[in-house]
């Protein structure tokens, strides 16, 4: 078994030893959970020495289901180990963050999250798509409970709401994955979910727009995109800490990761028609989540809808499809992760204090808590934006992409997207205003809690952050830091695997479903009405344009 | 020049006094966050003396270059259409940085000396030090970073210490308010500088300064864009936008007066002498840019010329000293934006560094009278404290001679370079404006000093001069302020007199003008068109008497207290005085017009749009439609053979009917053009330029001729009948197979 699946699988494993111990040993069960989750980090940075960007490392390839070529096939490249070591770094922050929050069911809270950390990290990990499938749902339901049964008053509907919009899409998904699977048979007369015997199949350009709604759908929705995103405030308000740790710092990436991963790579001809209306809806959700942020009162509520501006952000990046673009979706994924992240930490602190996230209840607690304030400051911070935090080289090379995307998709060859109609300079200059709107808000909401006088007597005599509320924030803070000033950490390894990502799609974009066959296997042999390859000609397209002069 | 010097250790000193002070300062003594402190900026400022030195010994174009570490700090590799992207923490030293940095770090140093005397008695001395640490960093990676992303680094850095800084009292809740005000305000600008700066890079590929002044990206940078503008037209628009915000000129300059709710000395180094000047820096910085578009720079130099006068009338009426202070800095920037915005970059960069003494001297100044008088800021309740405070007045004094332009102190010759420039503003290349815009400008400026004169001796007269106005109680309290602060007072007053004679005009010596000598033959290419001598002279001489009147017109108002004919003056306009006083209510505009609607529009975002529309309506009402189809279903669920069979028959059926006529309509809009029998029809709406693709047409006139098919989307047809005809345009797309079609009707008379 190679590194990867010992990563993924272990907290499984170790999930089904704490059934065998008592439930009254807390402390024991915690203990375990986050020995095993640090365990799990410590060996996930163990993947990146001589890892290859753009090729599968640490490939775990078992034959499953061999009638129905079903492979439990797990890898990661220069795109997917970050999400992963992602994942790794803030199960073990969340499970310690809930060490006094979460008192009651205690073993089966750890068993929850480490079910959890293993359904995550699969589905980062598939390169299988029944297996990413599997994974998919397999995450959804430790998450449900966690809301269910760990949650705040309104639980129920908020883990209902949660669970029936993932299941439309990721039903949609799975129709979608077994046409592949079918069609792909018919080509090739050999069973197989495996992503890269899909990612070659060419359809018809109807049968891409299908699929890739299918798709997006499923993606879209746990994105969230605007407007499928009224599931979220409600899930994060009603979810305990840890469960808005994990939901906002990984489980929003599955949507973005699958767009990347999945839905885009699949099926060009689709996107070439989709992504311009996906990159105004992601617009839209800058500037609506922004706006309706600003107005929140809890605070929890608030953050819930920045994320909404964020990871609108983030998809705005990857319909730009180039290397900035997409090398940046991927920066504002991490950051938002460790942003984001550490801001539910942070609220988590004072809602253990005063049982209350209601801004007007606080105010004046940075004199109170100086230490938190610092804490708090910093992740506000590295949320807005601000250069030399994590958040600034992400959304700078995204909005660079989008800003350019209409030159890099002309030059590969793709008209129409972003094409007549939509403007991705006067689209990007929309979603430049988050930079002013993040600030509105966030600040807004520092200043009511944290400024001004402290004037509310309940606040008197909260304490400051104890030694382990530290050792949660710490790895927060030098993750927001290392983002912010040396993202050449990540770029070095996710840049080659984004270029190829992007090179065999247009590769793919070429071998046009319409001049010729379809279902076929890209590369496939064979000649047009007048005689000449067509992987020749559409071969030309895929040269770059050169300079253009810097105007459309 | 290819030295090891280590330029990177400039602005990491104050960084690493910055992480010192901030994470363990309290367990540190006062005296010792003090001298961490002070001896970070003094040893920053020595590298920068040295460094400047060693400009100085090479020829003027000669640079120091340094990299904060070793590789990209963002890069991103692009295969179609347009370079890769490579951004590198580095830092450049040039004449014209070496200027900034020499004036960060002396001027930052005496403020922060100042500092340990006035905050002396604050619980958060260390929070202080630290945040003053990181600002001086920061402003330090502004002017050393040698591309528009670095530099963008040290922009946002010192607004987020100015945010800090301003709201360091935040138990207060104005002060919190002006800080995140401040913020939110700046933020607005760098949504232009990024914009800019993403098209810049999409023309050129390169941010970096050096790359940037290279003939090939200017060329790309001329490239017309629309109408006439060039992507340097808009480009530079849109810097200037960021430059409005950080260095406070209309319509972006309503955070600067609040800014004062701060410490004084903050007041001093951030929002009088370096931060507010980034903008000047910047454009000086980027001129080669700015001038591709003389557009650009006229507009710069009118912004600059509205904003000194628009400022100036609001400081006549203000009673808090910082606040006039303020609006005289937004003033005093409005001179350098004249001075770069008409070619004049060595007299606004000049005036920029004369500016930095004088105006951190006043700063200081009213600090040290605050600390006197026990935070009394109105200058109305003051008087008569030349007798306690000596040292306070009289270095007061020659900062009031130097910013009103008072020979031989510093402002006269700052001041008269810019005036000079505006006058000689060249402006045959710019069809679009005016030709008098320079005189123009000039007259404008000349204005503004005066009235630069008049408030600020009014504020001298009011403070030092007739009897004092407030209680006995503060009176008797009064004093001077201890050596750590008039120290640095007298250091800055000596600059404010003496350092303009490192710009003396060419009237005085064709080669007394040392700041130009050192700024112009690296940085800028000659001013063309210098006056002669005589005008020179004669502008001159018109500055002076013009502010020896507004001292003049002070005095007669103000040297014994408030005269009756100041406050007859003031009640013969009652209106125009509300007006002004209230500062023309710019504010309440903005929060009227911007602030409140947004906030009412997010309200009914989220009411309307996200709890009523989405959630209620399309959510839940879903779920309702699904649950009332499940209820009705369950009735077919009869068991009755006969009924199931009807059931599949029509399933069937409906099933071939769609299956056979499969048409997805999406509309084909097109426009018709007549001239009597004549028709021109244009179906539009289409994928055009670039997007297009091969479409099918077909056009039914209704007129029994048959229909035209064709694959271009303009067609003409002239009718032999009459009366009222159906027009049918239908369109196939080939490769989706959509059709569309639509029609309307036309009359043949």
């Amino acid at each position: 078994m190679s590194l990867l699946g010992a990563i993924t699988l272990l907290p499984l494993g170790v999930a089904l030893v704490l059934l065998a111990i008592p439930r009254e040993e807390e402390s024991l069960h915690r203990g375990i959970g986050l020995a095993t989750t640090l365990l799990v980090f410590v060996l996930s940075l163990f993947l990146l020495p001589g890892l290859e960007p753009t090729q599968w490392n640490s490939v775990v390839d078992w034959a499953w289901v061999p009638s129905l070529g079903i492979h439990f096939k797990l890898a990661v490249d220069g795109i997917s180990v970050f999400l992963v070591i992602l994942t790794a770094f803030l199960t073990p922050i969340a499970l310690l963050s809930s060490w006094s929050a979460v008192s009651k069911r205690v073993r089966e809270f750890v068993i929850t999250m480490l079910v959890l950390e293993t359904g995550m990290l699969g589905a980062f990990a598939a390169v299988d798509l029944f297996v990413f499938y599997v994974f998919w749902e397999v995450m959804l339901i430790p998450m449900y409970f966690l809301i269910g049964i760990w949650g705040g008053d309104r639980r129920l509907y908020a883990s209902i709401k949660f669970v029936l919009y993932t299941m439309v899409g990721s039903l949609l998904m799975l129709v979608a994955i077994l046409y592949l699977y079918v069609k792909h048979h018919e080509v090739a007369q050999t069973w197989s979910f495996d992503y890269d015997d899909l990612r070659r199949l060419i359809l018809s350009p109807h049968e891409q727009l299908a699929c890739f709604i299918a798709f997006a759908a499923a993606f879209c929705i746990k994105v969230p995109l605007f407007p499928l995103h009224t599931w979220l405030p409600d899930a994060h308000v009603e979810a305990p800490t840890a469960g808005s740790v994990i939901l906002a710092g990984v489980l929003l990436k599955f949507g973005t990761y699958g767009l990347l991963r999945f839905a885009m790579p699949l099926f060009p001809q689709a996107v070439e028609l989709c992504a311009p209306v996906i990159a105004v809806l992601a617009v839209i959700g800058i500037i609506y989540g922004s706006l309706v942020a600003w107005v929140q009162t809890d605070v929890k509520k608030l953050i819930a809808y920045s994320s909404v501006a964020h990871l609108g952000m983030v998809v705005l990046g990857l319909m730009a499809w180039n290397g900035r673009g997409i090398d940046g979706a991927m920066l504002i994924m991490l950051a938002h992760g460790v942003s984001t992240g550490g801001l539910f930490l942070a609220i988590g602190v004072l809602y253990e204090r005063r049982h209350t996230r209601r801004m007007d209840e606080f105010g004046g607690i940075a004199s109170q808590m100086p230490g938190f304030a610092g804490v708090f400051l910093v992740i506000m911070l590295a949320s807005v934006g601000l250069p030399g935090l994590a958040g600034f080289p992400g959304e700078f090379l995204t909005l660079l992409g989008s800003f350019d995307s209409y030159r890099t998709w002309r030059a590969a060859g793709v008209p129409a997207m972003f094409g007549a109609g939509s403007h991705p300079k006067l689209l990007t200059a929309f979603a430049a205003t988050g930079v002013i709107l993040s600030a509105v808000y966030l600040l807004w909401m520092f200043q009511k809690v944290m400024f001004g006088p402290n004037a509310n007597p309940k606040n008197h005599g909260l304490r400051d952050l104890s030694v382990r509320e530290w050792a949660v924030f710490a790895p927060i803070l030098v993750g927001a830091f290392w983002l912010g000033l040396f993202p050449g950490t990540f770029l070095d390894r996710i840049d080659p695997a984004v270029t190829a990502t992007i090179q065999q799609f247009h590769q793919k974009y070429a071998e046009a479903p319409e001049s010729g066959v379809t279902p076929r296997l890209m590369g496939a042999a064979r000649t047009t009405a007048t005689g000449s390859t067509v992987g020749a000609v559409n071969g030309a397209r895929l040269q770059p344009a050169g300079m253009a002069g810097g105007a459309q | 020049m290819e030295t090891d010097f280590p330029l990177y250790l400039i602005p990491l000193l104050p960084l690493a006094g910055a992480a010192i002070n901030l994470l363990v300062g309290k367990r540190i003594s006062r005296g010792g966050v003090a001298a961490i402190a002070c001896t970070s900026v003094a040893m920053a400022a020595v590298l920068g003396w040295k460094a400047a030195w060693l400009l100085f010994q090479s020829e003027p174009s000669a640079i120091l270059t340094a990299r904060f570490f070793d590789g990209d700090w963002i890069h991103a590799t692009e295969s179609h259409g347009i370079g890769s992207l490579h951004i590198q923490a580095g830092l450049l030293l040039d004449r014209l940085s070496a200027v900034m940095v020499l004036v960060i770090t002396t001027v930052g140093f005496l403020i922060h000396l100042y500092s340990t005397a006035y905050m002396e008695e604050d619980k958060n001395f260390n929070r202080y030090f630290g945040y003053l640490n990181l600002f001086t960093g920061a402003m330090l990676i502004l002017v050393l970073g040698d591309s528009l992303p670095v530099t963008f680094v040290g922009w946002e850095g010192v607004g987020l210490c100015s945010y800090l800084l301003i709201g360091f009292w935040f138990d207060k809740e104005a002060n919190a308010y002006a800080g995140r005000k401040a913020f939110i305000v700046n933020r607005v600008g760098d949504f232009g500088f990024l914009l800019g700066m993403f098209l810049i890079f999409s023309a050129t590929s390169t941010l970096s300064y050096r790359d940037l002044a290279s003939q090939q990206s200017v060329v790309a940078l001329h490239h017309v864009w629309f109408a006439k503008a060039s992507i340097a037209t808009v480009a530079g628009l849109l810097l200037f936008v960021g430059a409005t915000g950080k260095s406070a000129q209309l319509p972006l300059y309503v955070w600067l007066p609040d800014a004062m709710a701060g410490p004084t000395p903050v007041s001093a180094l951030i929002h009088a002498a370096t931060m507010v000047t980034a903008g000047v820096y910047m454009i000086a910085r980027l001129h080669f840019l700015f001038e591709i578009d003389p557009f650009v720079l006229a507009v710069i130099a009118s912004v600059g010329a509205l904003t000194a006068l628009f400022a100036a009338t609001i400081g006549i009426t203000q009673k808090p000293i910082k606040k006039i202070l303020a609006y005289s800095t937004v003033s005093q920037l409005g001179f350098m934006f004249i001075g770069v915005g008409t070619k004049a970059y060595d007299a606004g960069v000049f005036h920029l560094v004369t500016h930095a003494f004088f105006k951190a001297g006043l700063f200081l100044g009213a600090g040290s009278i605050m600390h006197a008088l026990s935070g009394e800021e109105d200058v109305t309740k003051m008087g008569g404290l030349r007798a306690k405070m000596p040292i306070t007045r009289w270095t007061f004094l020659v900062y009031c001679l130097a910013i009103a332009g008072i020979f031989p102190f510093a402002g006269f010759f700052s001041k008269d370079a810019i005036l000079a420039g505006a006058w000689s503003f060249d402006v045959a290349e710019m069809p679009e404006w005016p030709h008098w815009l320079g005189h123009a400008i000039y007259f404008v400026g000349l204005s503004a000093a005066f009235m630069t004169a008049f408030y600020m001796f009014r504020a001298y007269f009011l403070v030092f001069h007739g009897e004092f106005r407030g209680d006995h109680h503060t009176w008797d309290h009064a004093h001077e302020s201890p050596p750590a602060m008039t120290l640095p007072l007298v250091v800055l007053a000596i600059g404010s007199a003496a350092l303009g004679f490192l710009g003396m005009p060419e009237a005085f010596h064709k080669d007394w003008n040392l700041f130009e000598q050192w700024l112009v033959p690296a940085n800028f290419a000659p001013m063309v068109g210098e006056e002669h001598a005589s005008t020179e002279w004669a502008l001159m001489a018109v500055a002076t008497v013009v502010a020896g009147a507004g001292i003049f017109l002070a005095y007669r108002l103000y040297y014994r207290g408030i005269s009756p004919t100041a406050v007859a003056i003031k009640d013969a306009l009652p209106r125009l005085y509300k007006v002004v006083f209230n500062k023309y209510w710019v504010d309440e505009i903005y929060d009227s017009s911007v602030v409140r609607p947004l906030r009412s529009l997010a309200f009914v975002l989220w009411k309307g749009v996200d709890a009523l529309f989405i959630d209620l309506i399309l959510v839940r009402g879903s779920a309702f439609v699904v649950d009332l189809v499940g209820r009705g279903v369950r009735y077919l669920q009869s068991g009755d053979v006969q009924r199931y069979m009807a059931a599949v028959l029509l399933g069937t059926a409906a099933i071939i009917a769609v299956s056979a006529n499969w048409v997805a309509c999406t509309g084909a809009p097109f426009d018709v053009e007549q001239h009597g029998a004549d028709v021109t029809v244009r179906a539009h709406g289409m994928p055009s330029g670039p997007a297009a693709r091969p479409l099918e047409f077909s056009f039914d006139f209704g007129d029994g001729t048959p229909p035209v098919k064709q694959s271009t989307p303009t067609v003409r047809h002239h009718y032999d009948v009459h009366g009222r005809r159906r027009l049918t345009v239908n369109v196939l797309d080939p490769r989706w197979d959509i059709r569309s079609s639509d029609s309307r009707t036309v009359v043949i008379p």
